[in-house]
C-alpha cells in the first residue's frame, strides 16, 4: 500500500513540474512584453529593455524556470503586478471561498447522484425515463446559464436570496450559507445530472453480473444486494468520474464566481487575465495543479479500497 | 527399407516466456524445452490442462508469440524468429482454427469477406477468390448462400465450419487446431471432428490438435503428446498412450475423465483413488 | 455542460453497428428536433451575415435597451442600441466555426495517437497516457485564460487549445476500443492469414472504431460551444465581432434594466447544445444494443394461468416436484419464444437427479425457475413447483429469500465470475451465515474455516482473507460449494459445476459433491451436458431437448437401454464410444 502511495506521489510531483514548466514557457516566452506590462504602455523602449534585463527576463527560459521554481519551494510566488501584494497571500485569502464552493458542490453532488442513480436503477420504468430526461437537460445546459436563470428567478423576481456577494462564515454562518446556495445549486445541477447517470449505469452493469444472482440465491435480501454489493462494486468507476468531475468543477467555478461576484480563485484569475497580471496567473496555475494532484491521489486511494484487484 | 521421411514440422527444445508488465518483474517461463515432430498427413494431439503450455506452443508455431530459445523448423526451414514479411509468406503453409467460433469470426463482416480475406492477402483476384469461396463452403458442407450472411446468423457448429473453410483457403500443409470443438455441443462435436478427419484423408494436410479433452484427441489423432507445466511428459501413438500409459500424470488424466457407463465409472473412480494414494505428490 | 472538460466521454459506446440502425434513427422524435435546430443554425452560419436586417455594429440611441416586439428591432435592442437579432445571426458563424475547429483538432490528435497506442502498445501507449494525464491535470478554463494572457483574444487559437484539451478523451476512447479488438481471435486469424498491419487496422479495427468516433463528435461539438460561450461571457472573447457569449455578458450586465434581453442568447446556446446532445444520444442508442432498462428488482412475470387452479400437486410425495412448467421470452410486441415447454420432473430426498441436454435445451432455465431467479423479461406461462409441500411459483420475494440458502442452495458454473470481487472469502461466508443462522462474527468465522477445510482447501485461515482474484478456478469453485452448503440446505441445485474446470480438478470437485451429498443427505439436481458426470454421480436422469423432457429414468437403464431417439443420438455422440484413430505407421505402437 505504501509503495502504491509513493508511486502516485512521485508521479504527481513529476506532473506538477511538467505542467508548471509548460505554462511557464508559454507565458514567459516573450520577456520584453512582460517588462512592458510592468512599466505600462507608454514607457519608452530603452526603459523596457533595461527593466527586462534587471528582472532577468532575457535569460534562457530553463534558467528562469529554475529560478522561479526555487523561489516557489521557499514559499515565494512573486508579487502581483497590479497591487504588489505577495501572490501567496492573495491566493490563501481567496482559497477558502473557492474551496467552500467546490467542496459543497461535490458533497451535494455525491449525495444526490448516488441517491438518484440508485433509485433510477432500482425502479426502472417511468421513474428511470423521467430522471434520464432530467439528466439530459441538466447536463446540456451550461451552468452559467443555470446560474443566470437562478439569479433571475430567485434574486430578481422572488427576491429571496442574494444575487451577488459573499459573507465569510466567521462573520455570519447563516449569511455564508445563503450566499452560497445559488452558486452551489448552479454548479451542482449539471454535475448531479451527469453523475447520477454514471451511477445508474454502473449499478445496472453490476446488477447484470453473475455474482449478483449467486448472492441472491443465498437468500440475501435485494436491499442488501443494492446497498452493499452493487454500491461497492459500482463505486470504483464512480470514483474515477468523480476525480474528473473535480477538475471540471474547478473550471466551472471560475465562471460561477464571476456571475455571483464571489471573491474566490476563479474571479481572481479572470481579473488577473484582463490585467495581464502574470505572477498571479503562474501562481494560480501551480496552486491548482497541486490541488488536482492531491485530490487525484485521494481518489486513487479510495478506488483501491473499493476495488481490491487494482491494489497491486 | 525406406528412410523415414523428414518431418513437416519439427520443434526442438522450445522455451517461451511471458514478460509481466512492469520493469523488474521476473519473466514467467511457460514452455521448458519442448520438442516434437509432425509428419506429412499426420495428426498430432497435444493434451493438457490449463497452464500446461499447449496453447502457447500452438501460438508460437504460428508466430503469434515470441520464442526465447530453441527452434521451430518447417519443411527444413528455421521459422523460429521469422519476420512479419516471411510470416505472411508462411500463410500459404501453416493455418489455424481457433476454439471460439464466436470471436474468431469478425461479426461485422460477411462470410464471403471473411473467407476471401486470406485469398486477397495472397494476391488472388476477385473473380478467382469468389470461385474459391464457393468451393470452400462446399468442402465443409455449408450451403452456397452462406457467403452472403453474417456469422451471427449461424450456430456454433456452422461457424466452426466457416472457420475451417477459412483455414483451408490457401491450401496449407499444416493446420493448428486450438480446441476446435470445445465450445460446441456434444452432437456437433462428433460431426466437426469427422469433417477434420475427412479433410485430412482427402488432402493429406497435417493437423496439430490442441485439446484438454482426451476423448477428442483419441478420436482424431494418430499420435498424442501429453503436456504438464510446460513440458511434454509422454508421447506416442494414440493407442499406446491411452491404453498403456507409462507416466503417472497421463494415468491421472485418463482416469479423471468420467465415462458414460456407471459400472465402468465406478471402477475408474476406484482406480483413481488407488493412484492418488500410491502417488500423492502429483 | 457540467464539468465541461471533465466529462467528455459518454459511457457505453457501442462498437458494433446493428442492422437497420439508420431506419431506427429517423423514427426518433429527438432526432427530428435536433435536425431542425442544427439545420437552422448551420443555415444562419452561412447566410446570417446577408440575411440580418441591420448592421450588427450600428447603434441607435433611441433604441437602447428597448424591449422586444416594440420596434423595428424584433428581439429588442442591447445596451449600446444595437439590434439583438442581427447580432445573433452574425454571431452564428463564429460559434459554429469555433466548434468545428475544436472538434477537428480533437479528432486529429486524439484518434491518431489513440489508434497507435491501442495497436502498437508499449511506448506509444505509455507516452500517450502520460500526455493525457498532463493535459487533464489543469482545469481547462485556467489553461484558456493563460493562453489569453499570452496571445490575446482570438477565437481560432482558443478553439485550437480547446481541441487539444479534449483530445485526451478521444485518445482514451479510441485506445480502449482498439485494445479490446486487438485481443480478439479474429485479429489473430487475420495475422495468420497473412494480412499486413495496415490491412488489419483498416479492415478490422477501423470498422469498430468509427461508430464511437462519430457519436463522440456531436457531443464534443456541444462541449466546445459551451466553453467558447463561457470564455466570451467572462470577457475573454474578441471585443469587435458579435458573439453569443459576449451578448450574454452584455445582457447580464444590463439584467436589471432590460431582463428579457438575456433570453435570446441563452436560448440560442441552450438549444444548439441540446441539439448536439440529443443527436449524440440518439445515435448511440440506435447503433448499439438497446440500453438496459432499470428495474432489476422486477421479477419474472408469472401469468394468471399459473395462479388459477390449485398450486398443490396432489399426486406425488416427492421432495421437489415440477409440473408442466413453461417459460417464454418476448421477441417483439406480439411474439415470444418458448424456452421451456411443459416440463415435469421430481426429486426425492437425498436423491441425485441429472438434468442433461445441449445448449438451448432449457435445463438452466428450469433450474433458475426453481430458485425464483429468472430475469425480469421471462414469462412463466404455466406450471407448478412444489418444494417440501410449499408452492414456489408466485411466492413473495421475502418468503423465497427465507428458503434460499437454508433450504435450497445453488452452485454456479463459472467460479471466477460468481464471487463478489469487492469482498473477501470470509466476508462472503459471513453475509450468508450471519443473516440466515443468526451467528455472531466469531461463530461464523469458526464455521467457515471448518467448511473450507472440509472442501479440501489448504490453509483455510489464509484463504479466509483472500479476495476472489487471488484464488485459482478450482479453489474458487470449492469456496462456492462451501458457501452453498454452509446453511445446511436440503436441496442443492448445481448448474454445470465442473464444466469450467480442468479435468483433474473436475474429478476432485465431483468427488467432493458426491461426498457432501451423501453426508448431508441433500437432494441434488445436477445440470450437465456430460454423460460421464451423470454416470458418476446421478441416481436418475432426465434428458432435455428444445425445452422439453424427452426421457426420464434410472441412470443405469437410460445409459444402457435408451428409448428415445434423441437420447440414443446423444449417447452415440459421446466421444468415448467413437473408434480410436490408428497410427499412421502401424509399426509405431510404443510410447516414449
Amino acid at each position: 500500500m505504501l509503495v502504491f502511495l509513493a508511486r502516485r506521489v512521485v508521479a504527481g510531483v513529476v506532473l506538477i513540474i511538467a505542467v508548471s514548466a509548460v505554462t511557464f514557457t508559454l507565458i514567459y516566452s516573450d520577456g520584453e512584453r512582460i517588462a512592458r506590462l510592468i512599466l505600462g504602455p507608454d514607457a519608452d523602449q530603452a526603459a523596457v529593455v533595461q527593466r527586462a534585463q534587471e528582472l532577468g527576463l532575457n535569460e534562457p527560459l530553463v534558467v528562469q524556470f529554475f529560478v522561479w521554481f526555487g523561489k516557489v519551494l521557499n514559499g515565494d510566488l512573486g508579487r502581483s503586478l497590479s497591487d504588489h501584494r505577495p501572490v501567496l497571500e492573495t491566493l490563501t485569502s481567496r482559497v477558502p471561498v473557492t474551496l467552500a464552493l467546490v467542496g459543497l458542490t461535490l458533497l451535494v453532488t455525491l449525495i444526490f447522484a448516488v441517491v438518484i442513480g440508485l433509485y433510477s436503477a432500482y425502479k426502472g420504468g417511468w421513474v428511470d425515463s423521467g430522471l434520464r430526461t432530467f439528466g439530459v437537460f441538466g447536463f446540456a445546459t451550461p451552468h452559467f446559464l443555470i446560474a443566470i436563470g437562478l439569479v433571475v428567478l430567485f434574486a430578481l423576481n422572488l427576491k429571496l436570496l442574494p444575487a451577488t456577494g459573499y459573507i465569510p462564515p466567521t462573520k455570519s454562518l447563516g449569511g455564508w450559507t445563503l450566499s452560497l446556495v445559488l452558486p452551489v445549486t448552479a454548479l451542482a445541477v449539471g454535475t448531479i445530472a451527469s453523475a447520477s447517470q454514471q451511477v445508474r449505469g454502473a449499478v445496472l452493469d453490476v446488477m447484470k453480473q453473475d455474482y449478483i444472482r449467486t448472492l441472491r440465491s443465498r437468500g440475501i435480501p435485494l436491499r442488501a444486494v443494492y446497498l452493499r454489493h452493487a454500491l461497492k462494486n459500482a463505486s470504483a468507476p464512480g470514483l474515477t468520474t468523480l476525480g474528473m468531475q473535480f477538475v471540471g468543477l474547478l473550471g466551472g467555478a471560475v465562471v460561477i464566481e464571476q456571475v455571483f461576484a464571489l471573491p474566490g480563485i476563479g474571479s481572481l484569475v479572470i481579473a488577473s487575465a484582463l490585467k495581464s497580471d502574470i505572477p498571479v496567473i503562474m501562481g494560480t496555475v501551480l496552486f491548482l495543479v497541486v490541488v488536482v494532484v492531491v485530490v487525484n491521489i485521494v481518489v486513487d486511494l479510495a478506488i483501491a479500497w473499493a476495488n481490491p484487484r487494482s491494489r497491486n | 527399407m525406406n528412410q523415414p521421411a523428414a518431418p513437416l514440422l519439427r520443434v526442438e527444445n522450445l522455451e517461451v516466456e511471458y514478460r509481466k508488465a512492469g520493469w523488474r518483474k521476473p519473466a514467467n517461463r511457460v514452455l521448458h524445452g519442448v520438442s516434437l515432430d509432425i509428419r506429412e498427413g499426420e495428426t498430432l494431439g497435444l493434451v493438457g490442462e490449463s497452464g500446461s503450455g499447449k496453447t502457447t506452443l500452438g501460438r508460437s508455431i504460428l508466430g503469434l508469440v515470441p520464442v526465447a530459445s530453441g527452434q521451430i523448423l518447417y519443411a527444413g526451414r528455421d521459422i523460429t524468429h521469422a519476420r512479419r514479411r516471411d510470416r505472411r509468406a508462411l500463410a500459404k503453409e501453416i493455418q489455424v482454427v481457433f476454439q471460439d467460433p464466436y470471436s474468431s469470426l469478425n461479426p461485422s463482416l460477411l462470410v464471403s469477406d471473411i473467407l476471401s480475406e486470406p485469398l486477397r492477402a495472397a494476391g488472388i483476384s476477385g473473380t478467382e477468390s469468389r470461385k474459391r469461396v464457393r468451393e470452400l463452403l462446399d468442402r465443409v458442407g455449408m450451403p452456397a448462400d452462406a457467403s452472403e450472411r453474417y456469422p451471427v446468423e449461424f450456430s456454433g457448429g456452422q461457424r466452426q465450419r466457416i472457420a475451417i473453410a477459412r483455414a483451408l483457403a490457401l491450401e496449407p500443409r499444416l493446420i493448428i487446431c486450438d480446441e476446435p470443438v470445445s465450445a460446441l455441443d456434444l452432437s456437433t462435436q462428433a460431426r466437426v471432428l469427422d469433417l477434420l478427419i475427412d479433410i485430412q484423408e482427402r488432402t493429406g494436410v497435417s493437423l496439430l490438435v490442441i485439446s484438454h479433452d482426451l476423448s477428442v484427441v483419441r478420436a482424431v489423432c494418430h499420435r498424442v503428446a501429453v503436456m504438464f507445466k510446460g513440458e511434454i511428459v509422454e508421447q506416442g501413438s494414440t493407442s499406446s498412450v491411452i491404453d498403456n500409459p507409462t507416466q503417472t500424470y497421463t494415468k491421472k488424466l485418463l482416469l479423471a475423465a468420467p465415462v458414460s457407463d456407471p459400472d465402468e465409472q465406478r471402477q475408474r473412480r476406484e482406480a483413481r483413488r488407488l493412484l492418488a494414494e500410491a502417488e500423492p505428490a502429483l | 455542460m457540467s464539468g465541461e472538460l471533465g466529462l467528455a466521454t459518454t459511457p457505453d459506446i457501442p462498437t458494433f453497428i446493428r442492422q437497420g440502425a439508420l431506419r431506427r434513427l429517423v423514427k426518433m422524435p429527438t432526432v427530428w428536433v435536433a435536425a431542425i435546430i442544427l439545420t437552422t443554425v448551420v443555415f444562419y452560419s452561412f447566410f446570417g451575415a446577408i440575411l440580418a436586417p441591420f448592421n450588427p455594429n450600428v447603434t441607435k440611441l433611441d433604441l437602447v435597451n428597448i424591449a422586444p416586439f416594440q420596434s423595428e428591432y424584433l428581439l429588442g435592442g442591447d445596451r449600446a442600441g444595437r439590434d439583438i437579432l442581427s447580432r445573433l445571426m452574425f454571431a452564428t458563424a463564429n460559434t459554429i466555426g469555433g466548434a468545428l475547429i475544436a472538434v477537428s483538432v480533437a479528432v486529429a490528435i486524439g484518434v491518431t495517437i489513440g489508434l497507435m497506442a491501442g495497436y502498437y502498445g508499449r511506448t506509444f501507449d505509455a507516452v500517450g497516457a502520460w500526455l493525457s494525464n498532463l493535459i487533464q491535470a489543469v482545469p481547462g478554463m485556467i489553461v484558456l485564460i493563460a493562453v489569453f494572457v499570452v496571445v490575446g483574444p482570438s477565437t481560432v487559437v482558443s478553439m485550437i487549445v480547446v481541441g487539444i484539451l479534449i483530445a485526451p478523451a478521444y485518445f482514451r476512447l479510441v485506445r480502449n476500443v482498439v485494445i479490446s479488438v486487438r485481443n480478439e481471435l479474429y485479429v489473430d486469424a487475420a495475422k495468420v492469414s497473412g494480412l499486413s498491419d495496415i490491412r488489419i487496422m483498416s479492415r478490422h479495427i477501423f470498422v469498430v472504431v468509427r461508430a464511437p468516433i462519430i457519436i463522440e463528435m456531436a457531443y464534443i461539438a456541444g462541449i466546445a460551444l459551451v466553453i467558447q460561450a463561457a470564455l466570451e461571457f467572462i470577457g475573454l472573447g474578441s471585443p469587435e465581432t458579435p458573439t453569443w457569449g459576449g451578448m450574454l455578458q452584455d445582457s447580464f450586465n444590463a439584467l436589471y434594466i432590460s431582463p428579457l434581453a438575456i433570453l435570446w442568447p441563452s436560448l440560442s446556446i441552450v438549444l444548439t447544445v441540446l441539439a448536439f446532445v440529443f443527436l449524440s444520444n440518439a445515435v448511440r442508442d440506435t447503433l448499439g444494443d438497446p440500453r438496459s432498462s432499470g428495474g432489476a428488482a422486477r421479477k419474472a412475470t408469472i401469468t394468471s394461468a399459473v395462479f388459477k387452479g390449485s398450486s398443490a400437486i396432489g399426486d406425488t410425495t416427492a421432495f421437489l416436484a415440477v409440473r408442466d412448467l413453461s417459460i417464454a421470452y418476448p421477441l417483439s410486441k406480439d411474439s415470444s419464444r418458448t424456452v421451456v415447454n411443459k416440463v415435469s420432473l421430481e426429486v426425492n430426498r437425498g436423491e441425485v437427479l441429472g438434468l442433461v441436454g445441449e445448449s438451448g435445451s432449457g435445463k438452466t432455465q428450469t433450474a433458475f425457475a426453481i430458485l425464483g431467479l429468472l430475469p425480469p423479461e421471462a414469462i412463466v406461462a404455466s406450471g407448478r413447483i412444489v418444494f417440501d409441500g410449499q408452492p414456489l411459483l408466485g411466492l413473495a420475494e421475502k418468503k423465497l429469500n427465507q428458503l434460499r440458502g437454508s433450504e435450497i442452495a445453488y452452485v454456479p458454473q463459472e467460479p471466477m465470475s460468481n464471487l463478489d470481487p469487492a469482498f473477501t472469502v470470509g466476508q462472503q461466508f459471513g453475509f450468508a451465515m450471519r443473516k440466515k443462522l443468526g451467528l455472531s462474527k466469531a461463530e461464523s468465522r469458526v464455521r467457515a474455516l471448518a467448511l473450507l477445510a472440509r472442501v479440501n482447501i489448504n490453509e483455510p485461515e489464509r484463504v479466509f482473507d483472500y479476495y476472489p482474484h487471488q484464488l485459482s478456478g478450482g479453489m474458487a469453485q470449492r469456496v462456492l460449494i462451501a458457501i452453498a452448503v454452509s446453511c445446511d440446505p436440503k436441496l442443492l441445485i448445481a448448474d454445470e459445476p465442473t464444466t469450467a474446470l480442468d479435468v483433474t480438478v473436475q474429478a476432485e470437485v465431483l468427488d467432493l459433491l458426491r461426498d457432501l451429498q451423501q453426508e448431508r443427505s441433500m437432494a441434488l439436481i445436477l445440470v450437465t451436458h456430460n454423460f460421464g458426470v451423470v454416470a458418476d454421480i446421478c441416481d436418475r436422469v432426465a434428458v432435455m431437448k428444445d425445452g422439453e423432457i424427452v426421457e426420464t429414468g434410472d441412470t443405469r437403464t437410460i445409459m444402457k437401454k435408451p428409448e428415445h431417439p434423441y437420447t440414443r443420438l446423444l449417447l452415440d455422440s459421446v466421444l468415448d464410444n467413437v473408434p480410436m484413430r490408428a497410427p499412421l505407421d502401424p509399426a509405431e505402437e510404443v510410447s516414449v
